[in-house]
């Protein structure tokens, strides 16, 4: 059975937010499916009651004061927008009207 | 020697006395880039201007008997991936192709404090996915010591342009491999600090719990001075540590006395090239007649490394990249769209590379619901694993020695296309990240005429051990 279906393979683009072509969700396929395959030798080891380690360093939680400080001034933050208007990003209409 | 040739301390020393201006020697990287471009291309931007300005600023503050930093006009590179107040940064990626950083990444500001005029941005792998540099979306970059093939990855624009003579030292990003493969591979030395020495504020993301800034130069000295520029505390990047920051310099030629070194025999093993192997065990038994007590050590849970680390850093990636959306910067598609999900949907197909596509699209399946504990989770317990076998060995060994890359550069082309074949190459360099300690690779040798790197890894914060121990074998050959 392969380890990643055709449908998987679209929910995963959508879930990505990428627009593929016929191609490469069949390219993805097979790609995935392979590396996936790979990834199966994790299974031999058995790490029942091992705690995970998502960073290494002996920290837990970093505290500051909740005190405004700089920020970009506005003009600098819009200089890089694709589109703007009136000191905000514009993008297509997302509500109905 | 031409002024381009020499070495970073040797330069400064000559700065110092006043034989060379900061321009001049700003001047001849320009013409050697001017020079080698065409076959090399290293350079995404080259800042000409830009590093002519610093040169003159560096002159007439020492003209005027003025306090600088020792270091202070000493040009550099910097990789495409560290943010450049109003200079172009692209991380070879079309989805940043025209962005202009409205600040300086840390470690750029800190090179700018330190006065060393900045000769351009270096190409990469895009996003720093890759080992070969082919993946970056704009050009193939060359390696200096042999035109026809790869000069490694991800840093590899670095890498090129320190060894072609193109820029003194110059700055990479290392998340599995991608200061010190590209060092190896081009003859040169790099250095991934351990993780939290170097800010990474100003670093653009690819994996948050791996990446860190590090220097890629001609010799050891220079990566103990530049690692010196860089390190440190930042209050604009909280994983970066309080600890003080030694004068790596000074402590270069204490010697191995009393240091002792384990060899993983799973760096050894089948999945490095004999001939390298041989390279580099010829390397460890000099450090051994140097006074390094030497001895082989088990490592097995090391194996599992590249699983591993191919699925955290793509499930990383895809968090940290679900920002170029073609909103707020970066491009944005000129394709008719339907709503906002088709506009972040098509942006983010024609913006990003294969490469990119494939690792989000690996990132998102292993944290998506139903796969999250059979792959995420795993991973990250593996991980604790792989990282008690590196606190074992260091309760025994202050080093670790491996080569660097299991092979010598391989041709441009060879490998496009492969992604299982390519991962091959960061077999040696990923578990350091895995385990956020630091590691160097210093050039140990040639394969038919092509650098091998030698792998020093330490315990973490102990950047000025395997410096000096790389030292010690540097001025021993």
């Amino acid at each position: 059975m392969a380890l990643i279906t055709r449908e998987e393979v679209l929910h995963v683009a959508n879930l990505a937010r990428l627009a593929l072509t016929e191609d490469e969700v069949n390219r993805l396929q097979y790609e995935l499916g392979r590396i996936l395959e790979y990834f199966q030798q994790l299974q031999e080891l058995d790490t029942s009651g091992v705690p995970i380690t998502s960073h290494v360093l002996p920290m837990v939680n970093v505290f500051r004061q909740d005190a405004p400080g700089e920020s970009l001034p506005q003009e600098d933050v819009l200089a890089n927008a694709p589109d703007q208007v009136e000191g905000f990003f514009r993008v297509p209409r997302i509500i109905e009207e | 020697m031409a002024i381009e040739q020499l070495t970073a301390h040797a330069l400064m020393e000559k700065l110092q006395a006043g034989e060379i201006s900061s321009v001049e020697a700003t001047e001849a990287c320009l013409r050697r880039i001017e020079q080698v471009e065409p076959q090399v291309a290293a350079f995404v931007t080259v800042t000409a201007e830009y590093a002519l300005a610093a040169a003159r600023e560096v002159d007439e503050h020492r003209a005027r008997g003025e306090s600088l930093a020792p270091t202070a006009g000493i040009p550099i590179a910097i990789k495409d991936v560290l943010c450049t107040r109003g200079i172009r940064t692209t991380c070879s990626s079309r989805i940043l192709e025209n962005f202009i950083p409205p600040y300086d990444a840390t470690a750029v500001e800190r090179c700018r404090q330190a006065a060393l005029p900045m000769l351009g941005k270096t190409n990469m792998d895009e996003f720093a996915m890759g080992s070969s540099t082919e993946n970056s979306a704009f050009m193939v970059t060359r390696n200096p010591r042999a035109l026809d093939r790869v000069p490694g990855g991800s840093s590899g624009g670095s890498a090129a342009a320190v060894a072609a003579n193109e820029a003194f030292w110059s700055l990479g990003s290392d998340t599995g491999g991608s200061i010190r493969q590209p060092a190896a591979l081009c003859g040169i030395v790099g250095l991934k600090p351990t993780y939290g020495r170097v800010s990474r504020y100003g670093l653009i993301a690819y994996a948050s719990s791996l990446d860190q800034v590090g220097p890629l130069t001609k010799d050891v000295r220079d990566a103990a001075l530049l690692l010196g520029i860089i390190a440190g505390r930042d209050p604009r990047d909280d994983t970066s540590a309080s600890l003080p920051v030694p004068d790596y310099v000074a402590e270069l030629d204490r010697g191995l006395d009393g240091l002792r070194a384990g060899v993983p025999v799973q760096l050894l093993g089948e999945g490095i090239d004999p001939a390298v192997r041989d390279v580099v065990r010829r390397a460890i038994d000099q450090l051994a007649s140097l006074g390094l007590a030497v001895e082989e050590v088990q490592m097995p849970n090391i194996d599992y490394s590249l699983p591993v680390y191919y699925i955290i850093a793509p499930a990383e990636a895809a968090s940290n990249l679900a920002r170029y959306d073609g909103v707020r910067y970066g491009h944005r598609t000129r394709e008719p769209v339907s709503d906002i999900y088709d506009l972040f949907a098509k942006t983010r197909a024609e913006g990003f590379g294969p490469e990119v596509r494939l690792r989000i699209m690996l990132g998102t399946y292993a944290l998506s619901a139903g796969y999250y504990d059979a792959y995420y989770l795993k991973a990250l317990k593996v991980r604790t694993l792989i990282k008690a076998d590196f606190d074992r060995a260091f309760e025994k060994y202050d080093v670790l020695l491996s080569p660097t890359s299991p092979t010598v550069a391989f041709k441009i082309g060879e490998r496009a296309g492969d992604p299982l074949q390519m991962k091959l190459a960061d077999i040696c360099t990923i578990p350091v990240n895995l385990a956020g300690i630091p590691a160097i690779s210093v050039p140990c040798g040639e394969v038919d005429g092509l650098p091998v790197g030698l792998q020093i890894m330490g315990r973490p914060f102990e950047e000025d051990i395997i410096l000096r121990v790389a030292y010690a074998f540097e001025q021993s050959v």
